[in-house]
């Protein structure tokens, strides 16, 4: 059964590819580098910071081309409750990968710490120094984690849904290697 | 759907649940929950809990102190070594910390052995170095697996305990040796401060140099039994060093000390040989002394591997770990702040 399907534009496709490497990444050396005493724990921070900073940046350019191209439609027979599913996801998905490293960024200005980027590349603060707003983000940052994780658990879960079960080609909006964007032949 | 369709689906599902379960997993191994043997910064904080309860609010460690600010004054000859702007002739601020190495912010200033010293300079090119120095000359132990044990051994209520820590850990003793012999005194500002940890200074040519460095008191050490520091009453560090300060400024020269090849740079519980390469690279001036509660120091996590461009950690392995556990204990006290007020605005003295 064909559906009028289009990609996401190449660009599109290549942002998500790239920043679900750095975001999954980024989850990975969170948690490690808290629950850690090793050396490694100073590694995992001085790549930690930077690629937050890399994937807010790149996020951003990303929420442009969403709103320039927009995406492709949903498979008119896919169910309500998948539908609103996949659409509250995906807003939840958005305001993550924004505030996440908005958050990062603004918790070390609350704690007085430099944000130290590379040698000698810092960010000013975004936040004056506050103990509250520290507990507040620290919070925030480490609880939204664990919920931002279990978000991509959910995704890569309807991605193969969509992939192995429904079949119905959403997987191949973002999945496909084609540079063209192509309608699929109509039936 | 016929039924031959309805296995692929079912071993569809059965992947899709795989690899869900499998993220989880790889996760919850990443963060620890399936290694109950990790050294994490938890177990650490967890360890420096005092029988008397935690000081809430407070540094896990070295809770008790006072802050000050003043000046670090480069005298330059410290840029032949590292080409961080702080070792370029010049004043730069400093934000410090006199404190006591114990996790009680009430604990009796004669009772505390080992005194320290944080700091933080920063330079106009928006860096900072930030330090945590301590009165003795070298670490009581080799890792901090060991002071992990060290830790929990001397919080033990088993007296097997500590003598099996000093029988597993032999440098042990020689910190032990320095606690009994090494002399008291009765101010901050006669007190040598240490950095025991080794850095890595890297010159303008590229060239990398192995170092630790002290605060060497330009007052004169004055020996103090303590059965007579304890007379003075619970707070006497404090109170001197506030009235000391606010008749005079106090110095410390600051001399960087550089490691020979082959001497035990990963391992603070050894000091290096005397005739170690000295450089005397400036002056720090305590100006102005602030308590704690309300002072600019209370929230600032003196975390040793804030480091400059020019300086970074070597192979020894205790930055690290203090820069994981300090930063536990600074999001731990940050949200404790009920536990530790502030003085109502208004009613300052």
């Amino acid at each position: 059964m064909m559906r009028h399907l289009k990609h996401f534009t190449p660009w599109q496709r290549v942002l998500h590819w790239l920043m679900a490497a750095c975001i999954i990444a980024m989850l990975f050396i969170g948690v490690g580098m808290v629950s850690s005493v090793r050396p490694v724990y100073l590694t995992l921070v001085s790549i930690h910071k930077p690629l937050g900073i890399a994937i807010l940046v790149l996020v951003l350019i990303r929420l442009v081309l969403r709103l320039r191209y927009g995406a492709p439609a949903l498979p008119a027979d896919l169910p309500a409750p998948m539908k609103l599913a996949a659409e509250g996801s995906h807003y939840a998905l958005y305001a993550l990968m924004i505030a996440m490293p908005l958050i990062g960024w603004g918790m070390l200005s609350a704690g007085a710490y430099p944000v130290v980027l590379f040698g000698g590349w810092h960010l000013p603060p975004i936040l004056p120094q506050s103990d509250a707003l520290h507990a507040l983000l620290w919070d925030a940052h480490f609880y939204l984690a664990f919920a931002f994780f279990a978000l991509i658990l959910l995704h890569v879960a309807a991605a193969l849904f969509h992939a192995l079960v429904r079949r119905d080609g959403v997987f191949q909006t973002m999945a496909s290697a084609a540079i063209h964007d192509e309608m699929a032949p109509a039936e | 759907m016929p039924s031959s369709h309805r296995l692929p689906v079912l071993g569809s599902l059965a992947l899709i649940g795989i690899v869900v379960a499998a993220g989880a997993a790889a996760f919850a191994y990443t963060a620890g929950w399936l290694s109950p043997a990790r050294l994490t910064p938890n177990k650490f904080v967890e360890a420096f809990a005092p029988p008397t309860g935690v000081s809430l609010g407070h540094r896990r460690n070295h809770a008790k102190g006072i802050c000050f600010t003043g000046i670090f004054e480069s005298n330059g000859a410290g840029s032949a070594l590292s080409h961080a702007q702080v070792f370029s002739s010049g004043q730069y601020p400093v934000l410090g910390r006199f404190n006591l190495g114990t996790p009680d912010a009430n604990a009796p200033d004669a009772s505390v052995r080992v005194r320290g010293l944080g700091l933080r300079i920063t330079t106009p090119d928006g860096q900072e170095w930030r330090s945590a120095t301590i009165s003795p000359p070298f670490f009581p132990v080799s890792t901090p697996q060991a002071f992990y044990e060290l830790l929990r051994a001397s919080g033990s209520k088993d007296p097997n305990a500590m003598p099996a820590f000093v029988a597993a850990n032999p440098e042990f003793a020689k910190f032990g040796a320095w606690a009994k012999s090494a002399p008291w005194t009765g101010s901050y500002a006669e007190e040598r401060f240490n950095s025991v940890n080794s850095f890595v200074f890297v010159d303008g040519a590229g060239a990398e140099h192995v170092v630790r460095w002290s605060l060497l008191p330009a007052a004169q050490a004055v020996p103090v039994p303590p059965e007579e520091l304890a007379k003075r009453g619970p707070d006497f560090l404090e109170q001197e060093i506030a009235e000391r300060v606010a008749k005079a400024p106090q110095r410390w020269t600051m001399v960087v000390t550089v490691a020979n090849p082959g001497d035990p740079t990963a391992d603070p519980s050894q000091p290096w040989p005397a005739d170690r390469r000295t450089v005397e690279v400036g002056t720090l001036t305590a100006q102005q002394v602030e308590a704690e509660r309300d002072g600019p120091c209370r929230d600032i996590n003196f975390d040793p591997t804030v480091l400059p461009s020019g300086i970074h950690t070597s192979d020894d392995p205790f930055p690290a770990a203090r820069s994981s556990v300090y930063a536990k204990s600074y999001d731990l006290r940050t949200a404790e702040a009920k536990d530790y007020p502030r003085t109502p605005t208004g009613e300052k003295p």
